[in-house]
């Protein structure tokens, strides 16, 4: 027994056009400052003006929101009293955005107490919606939160199904405008989503489908999606189409992902980045290839089976390898690091941290689901490996 | 040699394991907190039967079948019916998707398990090592 969980997703060119539609009285636009500066804030509250709300908008999302920033959203909830919380931008807003609707919902919860084992209750007072502004977190489709620790410098993996969007307005334009840097590392991310979604052992029948199309339509369109937030002129037609399809397969991997589990990619991701504050993506796809082969040699079945659905080819044996090379190429292309040291990570830094890189991703959730896992040893020299770019024959 | 389960006998040899296993006493260093185990009847199994799991700082101490007039009090209890158990022990049902989807009920504090899901892991793994005759 398991369950599929998903929002009303409204996707496409104008979905945006659709908040026009949405009737309440009072909406809570959780977000960050940098969306508010260049605009995208006003073009989703303008719709909900025409639709007759009342608007305050919170923006004071940090990248990796911390537990006190979701105290501090809750705490604007309660005085404002919407009756829908709009959850605006990349993973941390929209992941804000679902911790303060849990705690407006139920105020005698704090953040860390937002599990998958509990009842919650929601849709009491209000309901959510998310509006991604990055083609990659999926967050838009996902029950899943990530919070910091910010005292401990820890990721924490939380949520509950319930906490799922009502609605997810997947617009293109949204993210029509993302610089170089944010369309790659979005873009690895979403990649890892789809790639851990079929690879972990929660996949499901019902997820891998989604999975396995997400992965063939970033590995055809992020190298497009990067040329066009380099291009001079991208609203040529066919980068509008990798855009496009870029956005649509992030919510694809997010649905995927979201309804099985990530893996060992995001472990080890989640820990580098909260102690080196790495993007999320570039963390995660950083390890996502080291993963791969470390998976392929001793439980290469569902590699296998997706490399073959990919058509990428390789000699009996050898598909974690080819996976992985194909990986890595799209990260080179797309100006990404390939191991951790061109991450801008010192070497005496990043020893000195080592132990508890390893202890932190030995004890991530996402670690659980891995379908080969690692000893305490062999994940202190995947870190290594990962570190000095080093082949994974171990 | 096989151990019937539940027995007072299954419980050591999962206490043995865990005392074993490298990869529980890396996750489990600063846990701290018993379980116990109810296993609730059903088709297969007629009885109501508890085991008892100490556990401090990734080691266990102890483990018995006990009665239930005897039963100690402790931080977690984890039930099921005797044929979740199987399924949990045999592999088949993740204990964590079990929990998630209330086939196997924890009470608790569940902020604290959520921090230990390695620890939770490899106890479902040394279950899943004992000889079990059903």
């Amino acid at each position: 027994m398991w369950h599929f969980v998903s929002p009303n997703i409204v996707f496409g060119e104008d979905a945006l056009r659709s908040l026009e539609e949405l009737t309440g009285k009072r909406a809570l636009v959780v977000t960050d400052n940098n969306l508010v500066r260049i605009g995208l804030a006003e073009r989703v509250t303008s719709y909900l003006i025409k639709a007759g709300f009342k608007i305050q908008v919170f923006d004071k999302v940090e990248p990796d929101p911390t537990l006190q920033t979701v105290i501090n959203g809750a705490r604007a909830a309660n005085e404002f009293k919407p009756d829908w919380i709009v959850g605006l931008g990349g993973g941390s807003p929209i992941d804000a955005a679902k911790a303060i609707w849990v705690l407006y919902e139920r105020p005698d919860l704090q953040p860390a107490e937002i599990n998958p084992f509990i009842k919650l209750g929601l849709r009491e007072k209000s309901r959510l919606i998310t509006i991604p502004t990055t083609s990659g977190t999926g967050a838009e489709a996902t029950w899943g939160i990530v919070l910091t620790d910010a005292e401990n410098q820890r990721k924490m993996g939380l949520g509950n199904r319930e906490n799922v969007a009502d609605i997810a307005l997947v617009d293109p334009a949204m993210a029509a405008g993302m610089p170089p840097h944010l369309t790659a590392d979005t873009g690895i991310d979403a990649l890892t989503h789809a790639v851990e979604g079929f690879i972990c052992t929660w996949h499901t029948d019902i997820t891998d489908g989604l999975c396995l199309n997400a992965a063939r339509d970033i590995l055809q369109y992020l190298p497009q999606a990067y040329e066009a937030s380099q291009s001079e002129n991208p609203d040529q037609d066919h980068y509008k189409k990798a855009r496009e399809k870029m956005h649509n397969a992030a919510t694809s991997a997010g649905l995927g992902f979201g309804n099985a589990m990530a893996s060992m990619a995001h472990a080890m991701g989640h820990t580098l980045g909260s102690i080196f504050h790495l993007p999320h993506g570039r963390a995660v796809g950083l390890f996502l290839p080291y993963t791969i082969e470390f998976t392929a040699l001793h439980a290469p079945q569902r590699i296998e089976e997706l490399a073959a659905a990919l058509g990428i080819h390789s000699p009996k044996g050898k598909a974690g390898q080819a996976l992985a090379s194909c990986i890595r190429e799209i990260s080179r292309g797309v100006g990404l690091p390939g191991k951790i040291a061109d991450a801008g990570v010192e070497e005496g830094e990043f020893n000195s941290h080592l132990d508890k890189l390893v202890d932190d991703a030995f004890n991530d959730t996402q670690m659980i689901t891995a379908a080969r896992t690692p000893s305490f040893q062999e994940l202190e020299q995947l870190f290594n490996a990962v570190y000095h770019g080093q082949p994974v024959d171990f | 040699m096989k151990y019937k389960f539940p027995s007072d006998e299954w419980a050591k040899k999962l206490r043995e394991l865990l005392n074993e296993s490298d990869s529980y006493q890396r996750s489990a260093k600063d846990w701290e907190g018993d379980f116990i185990f109810v296993i609730e009847p059903d088709e297969a199994y007629p009885h109501t039967s508890y085991l008892h799991l100490e556990l401090y700082h990734g080691s266990s101490p102890g483990a018995a079948l006990v009665k239930e007039d005897e039963l100690p009090e402790t931080e977690f209890e984890l039930k099921a019916p005797f044929s979740t158990w199987r399924k949990v022990i045999e592999g088949k049902l993740d204990p964590i998707q079990g929990m998630m989807t209330r086939q196997l009920k924890l009470k608790g504090d569940l902020m604290k398990i959520m921090r230990y899901p390695k620890a939770a892991q490899e106890i479902v793994s040394c279950c899943a090592k004992v000889p079990t005759e059903w």
